[in-house]
């Protein structure tokens, strides 16, 4: 494939329709993996040894938490992309990805802090885990305020772009930070390194949730980043010949 | 050099040097960022004098004692190198157990007894059915057991 041929799906005029056929499978995907992953995950999962059913909270927080700092990378991605490529998808990508990132950090806080009362004895420790995961709620939504701070949409995009490249910098803090340093927060159960800390049936309906999760998010981001394309490009031809707005 | 390539070298570079600086400041406040500090390094007095700051470690087997009042509770911290005896008046988490995982804040006396105000459990990352726990117990004997869970709270 010739450079020229990726290029073409840079233009939003291409991909508007190819993401409005994606978006069904990716979100039909996302509901079926959710009912599975929450069915192994309350039914056929049995108790922890220790914390009894309170450990189900993984199959919520493990998946958020994951999506929450694997979408800021994607969003930086982007944003390296826009700013080296000037390609302005790029940018409406990393726009369409932060409010879904920030719910799912959001996500991640709530659920680990109801789960912290029970089995740590306390919602709150300023840990490195816990404010690292914080400052990353704090800048998805710097992010979001930044463009809505700034009028000019192109310089808006700049601006954003700068600072998720800068906020990158937390995620590996994120993911190392219950091993650089002593934290009230445990340790990985999964990693890429390591075999699984936890029991099978445990860990499918974990994986089976975070996949839901990664549809989720997918779906969700071209859902969003059409409505974006609409919205910064309504003055342009292609979006004056869409079927659906001709009919209006 | 096209100015594509240019723009990304920039943004590498850029990228590269936020990340050293970022080391550099977390390496220059490591004491800082600890959660708790372990038994071993309050005998080596490499705790912070006449403030408050946390221990974890491991509640010592057989270790809990309930005073007569009910409330305040007297056990030992340990890392298996070394011991600090901590006090502690208040209700303590469902995780709380001998030979778990335990994070207290608190201040240590000249008698060398930890006046804890706060007791946390400290959860390791081992999930599994209550069955499986069990099985696993007996075939590694509670030495090696023990030994794990230190490797798990020093990591």
């Amino acid at each position: 494939m010739t450079s020229s041929s990726w290029y073409r799906y840079s233009s939003p005029a291409t991909f508007y329709p190819i993401a409005g056929r994606l978006i069904p499978w990716f979100g039909w995907a996302a509901a079926v993996m959710a009912a599975i992953g929450t069915w192994i995950g309350l039914a056929i999962a049995p108790t922890d040894f220790q914390q009894g059913d309170a450990y189900r909270i993984i199959f919520i927080h493990v998946a958020s938490a994951w999506m929450s700092m694997f979408m800021y990378v994607v969003m930086a991605a982007w944003s390296a992309l826009f700013l080296g490529f000037n390609t302005r998808l790029s940018a409406m990508m990393a726009q369409a990805m932060a409010p879904t990132g920030a719910l799912m950090t959001l996500i991640a806080l709530v659920t680990g802090s109801l789960w912290g009362k029970p089995t740590w004895g306390t919602y709150w420790a300023w840990d490195a885990r816990m404010t690292s995961e914080l400052i990353l709620l704090f800048l998805y939504m710097g992010v979001i305020a930044l463009r809505n701070a700034i009028d000019d949409p192109r310089r808006a995009d700049r601006a954003c772009a700068v600072l998720s490249l800068v906020g990158v910098i937390n995620v590996p803090i994120i993911y190392y930070s219950v091993k650089w340093w002593n934290t009230l927060h445990q340790g990985s159960s999964v990693s890429l390194t390591a075999a699984p800390k936890m029991a099978m049936t445990m860990l499918t309906g974990m994986l089976i949730m975070a996949l839901a999760a990664w549809f989720y998010a997918i779906a969700v981001a071209l859902y969003r980043v059409r409505v974006i394309m609409l919205e910064r490009e309504r003055g342009s031809a292609w979006v004056g010949e869409l079927q659906e707005v001709k009919s209006r | 050099m096209k100015a594509r390539h240019r723009r990304f070298i920039w943004i590498g570079a850029g990228v590269a040097v936020l990340g050293a600086a970022s080391a550099l400041v977390l390496n220059a406040f490591q004491s800082n960022l600890v959660f708790f500090f372990t038994p071993t390094q309050i005998a080596a007095n490499e705790v912070p004098r006449n403030r408050a700051f946390r221990i974890g470690g491991l509640v010592e087997e057989k270790s809990l004692a309930r005073e007569s009042d009910g409330l305040t509770v007297r056990f030992v911290v340990t890392d298996t190198a070394a011991s600090v005896p901590v006090v502690y008046k208040g209700i303590l988490p469902d995780l709380f157990k001998e030979g778990k995982g335990v994070v207290a804040q608190g201040e240590i006396g000249s008698d060398g007894v930890f006046r804890a105000s706060e007791v946390l459990a400290k959860h390791d990352e081992n999930y599994m059915p209550p069955a499986a726990a069990d099985a696993v117990n007996k075939a590694r004997g509670t030495t090696a057991a023990a030994e794990k869970t230190t490797k798990t709270l020093q990591r």
